[in-house]
């Protein structure tokens, strides 16, 4: 098949997932948070909030586009665009699944197979702060300012540790090439231990795991490093100023770096798409599996509905055949090789999606100089000697 | 450090773009309120800014100012007490509380034991009310935004309660001079307790949430410090100088509504940080529970106003069968109640400090003078001492450990 159509249809497939999902994410997070924090979260708009997304995409679109007086208009509406347009492309080079046969065409599940993916992707996130500098700088406003100053200080501190400890599972897998990566992660110890980099190798990755989650929640601006926009200090940081499609892509630039880290961190210490146990033992049949609980869950759950929650008798029992058909989609044996790696892959980013969440529902925010500190005094060192030690143990291996 | 455009200064504030710094730099004036998340309402404070450090902060109150004090002199004695719920509208019940003793002592009226205790079960639940609010936002303010809501939990069923004995959620008056507006209602005892057997949980939950939590303590250890002499020069009262170390609470030292029939403690600590007064107000909120316990369960029988003919409203129904009980009700609804002329003054501990209504009578039916002693505006006296020097997020949990009510700093 001819090499551009490929690409477009990939690409269109790839980008209308990824906005959906982005949205959406939205709408789990304030489900989630809401119900951590004792309140039902969206609820108006459609049945359990689930147009919410929508009516916001609606409303930010709409609203008018203020800029404020004294602001460099040009910078000021780049920032926003720049933030969105990195954190976009990051995904360009993240895989979701192995080589699968669509209609006979052979291709990856993925938009661009780069040999350095893991550098590529380290060179845009760290470019991302120039979105939020430039933003916060451009507003002429001084919460805003000092909400970027606070940003590229945070990312400075972060980068280096990332950087440290995505070096130690690299020397583990041998290669930057995350498709290779995930094929170097397959087999199991014992036949049931996941050679996992987090479990596996001559050393596991487990307090690099540990580091990179940590930088990566600073990377991506979320609490307990939430500084640049700290609402209770700055109101809203580097976007206070920002309204309409200008604070949309902000949001959405935090949002898709959220995925993008969590997909790294799949791809780096979780295997990929690889399951959690091997195929042999049953492990094909936790997708539908989990799927058809989720529909009897709706359907048992429609009988029940309390008389304010009109819209449960329609919409759970719709949502549970939506469940019973994708579950019963992973049983159909063409697309069973497409659904199994995807249905794993996705699981585990939205894993550690959900703890990204979790993690904002609890606790509280770092101040500046401490989250400093945490970054150049424990971080850093932790980093190194845990990069020292996995070399060894490597060079002593070979 | 930026450029600032000498036009985006804020009128008012003319010392600061001018000083040049050691580094070339200029110091940034930074206006934070009256709209910002953090001020707790609408106090205003500039800040001359190096870098993140504050080094001067200027606290610019006025935003809320609603003249009640000026207002208390064309009200009768007995409506000023609807104001005192208007001021500081997390402690209604200390309010009314504080305003209605020094009326009583000018009246030399003598209270049915049944009303003091009830005075006392009230006021101790809006000091539950008041700390939950006060846990929330400032833990909302270091970031931790679950707490807020959990604490939201307690206030709505304080609320609840509130409701329960006056009719009203927020502006209560339940408190009147001579006793209280209303006899308690069925089933008090049932839902008192049940808030009060559960509390000790949940402040446990916090507890968990918050006291072992590294980034909390973090944020809160050593942070906002000012010595006891600092604290005792400003005027400082309540939660903030327990927590510098001195045993110092009204309802211990001058026992009023009978408190001294109650058995509780002071909780007192040294550090004199936020932490500190987090612990204070933490262990406050458990001993106000015990408080609680403790009036409904000793709960004396009997009237539940004072026996005062020309001050309190007779019954509902001695007003429709007895003439003297109707002209007694006329004179006080048209005109209301003469107080002796004379002044008094009488402290409170509210959950913020020592409140004090300062009465002065000059024998007619409305006050001559009202003057309100506010805790918010004693403690709020502090600011500059607690910001200068400090970075902005240290001055932030500061400002919240303060625990002030604009409403009570203008009133």
């Amino acid at each position: 098949m001819n090499f551009f159509l490929l690409s477009l249809i990939k690409t269109g497939l790839v980008a209308f997932v990824l906005l959906t999902t982005l949205a959406y994410l939205q709408w789990i997070e304030r489900k989630v948070l809401a119900h951590i924090q004792l309140r039902p979260g969206p609820y108006r708009v459609g049945p359990h909030g689930l147009l919410q997304p929508l009516a916001d995409v609606v409303k930010l679109a709409t609203k008018e586009g203020v800029i404020p007086g004294n602001a460099n208009v040009f910078f000021f509406l780049f920032a926003p665009f720049f933030a969105v347009t990195l954190a976009l492309t990051s995904i360009s080079v993240i895989p979701f699944g192995p080589e699968i046969e669509v209609f006979g065409v052979k291709t990856n599940m993925e938009l661009t197979g780069v040999n350095i993916g893991v550098l590529f992707i380290l060179a845009l996130s760290s470019l991302g702060v120039y979105g939020i500098a430039i933003g916060g700088w451009a507003s002429n406003s001084k919460y805003s300012l000092m909400g970027g100053l606070r940003s590229s200080a945070q990312m400075i501190s972060y980068e280096l540790p990332m950087s440290l400890a995505i070096a130690a599972p690299l020397l583990l897998v041998n290669t930057l090439n995350f498709r290779d990566m995930v094929n170097a992660q397959s087999g199991y110890w014992l036949g049931v231990i996941p050679k996992w980099n987090v479990f596996a190798g001559p050393f596991p990755q487990f307090f690099s795991f540990l580091i990179f989650l940590i930088a990566a929640f600073a990377e991506t601006n979320r609490v307990p490093f939430d500084l640049p926009e700290a609402e209770s200090e700055l109101v809203s940081g580097f976007h206070t100023e920002y309204s309409s499609l200008g604070f949309a892509a902000f949001f959405m630039a935090e949002y898709a770096n959220m995925i993008t880290v969590c997909s790294v961190a799949t791809l780096l210490y979780l295997g990929g798409w690889q399951p959690l146990w091997p195929s042999s033992l049953g492990s094909d049949f936790v997708a539908p599996l989990i799927h058809f609980a989720a529909a009897g869950m709706l359907f048992y759950h429609a009988g029940q509905t309390v008389k304010s929650r009109t819209w449960d008798r329609f919409s759970f029992p719709a949502f549970g055949v939506i469940f019973l058909v994708v579950g019963a989609l992973f049983l159909v044996p063409v697309l069973k090789p497409i659904l199994i790696p995807l249905f794993w892959f996705v699981g585990k980013v939205g894993i550690l999606l959900f703890i990204f969440i979790w993690i904002r529902g609890t606790l509280p925010r770092f101040r500046y100089d401490q989250l400093m500190r945490f970054a150049w005094t424990f971080l850093f060192p932790v980093a190194i000697v845990n990069l020292l030690i996995t070399g060894l143990l490597v060079a002593l291996q070979s | 450090m930026n450029e600032i455009d000498e036009t985006t200064v804020p009128s008012g504030f003319e010392t600061q773009v001018t000083e040049n710094l050691a580094g070339g730099g200029r110091r940034m004036v930074l206006n934070m309120g009256p709209q910002h998340p953090s001020t707790h309402g609408v106090l205003r404070i500039l800040l001359e800014l190096d870098g993140e450090i504050i080094q001067k902060a200027e606290p610019d109150i006025g935003f809320l100012h609603t003249g009640i004090e000026k207002q208390a002199e064309t009200l009768t004695w007995q409506q000023v007490v609807t104001l005192t719920d208007r001021m500081d509208y997390l402690s209604n019940m200390a309010n009314n509380l504080a305003y209605v003793l020094p009326v009583e002592k000018l009246l030399g009226i003598e209270i049915p034991p049944k009303a003091q205790w009830l005075r006392v079960l009230l006021s101790e639940l809006s000091r539950i009310n008041s700390h939950a609010v006060w846990l929330g936002t400032h833990a909302l303010d270091l970031g931790a935004m679950t707490v807020f809501f959990y604490c939201f939990r307690e206030r709505e069923d304080i609320l609840r309660l509130f409701e329960m004995f006056s009719g009203q959620r927020l502006m209560t008056s339940y408190i009147r001079i001579g006793g209280v507006a209303l006899e308690p209602p069925r089933g008090w005892e049932k839902a008192v307790g049940r808030f009060v057997d559960g509390l000790q949980e949940k402040i446990d939950e916090y507890e968990n949430l918050l006291n072992t939590n590294p980034i909390f303590l973090q944020r809160t250890q050593k942070v906002g410090y000012l010595s006891l002499e600092q604290l005792l020069d400003i005027g400082v009262t309540g939660p903030m100088i327990r927590a510098a170390g001195l045993k110092w609470d009204i309802r211990k030292s001058e026992p009023y509504s009978s408190y001294e029939k109650f058995d509780f403690d002071i909780p007192v600590y040294n550090e004199s940080d936020v932490y500190a007064r987090f612990r204070v107000r933490l262990e406050e909120m458990r001993q106000s529970a015990r408080i609680c316990k403790q009036a409904m369960e000793g709960m004396p029988e009997g009237a539940w106003k004072a026996d005062a003919p020309k001050v309190v409203l007779p019954d509902r129904e001695k007003m429709k069968t007895q003439m003297e009980a109707l002209i007694y009700h006329f004179k006080i609804v048209t005109e209301g109640f003469r107080v002796p002329a004379g002044e008094a003054y009488v402290p409170v501990e509210s959950p913020r400090g020592e409140i004090g209504f300062y009465a002065v009578s000059d024998g007619t039916s409305k006050p001559y003078r009202v003057f309100m002693r506010t805790p918010s505006f004693g403690n709020l006296q502090c600011l500059s001492a607690l910001f200068e020097g400090k970075l902005i997020s240290d001055s932030i949990a500061a400002l919240g450990s303060m625990d002030f009510v604009l409403g009570d700093v203008d009133r």
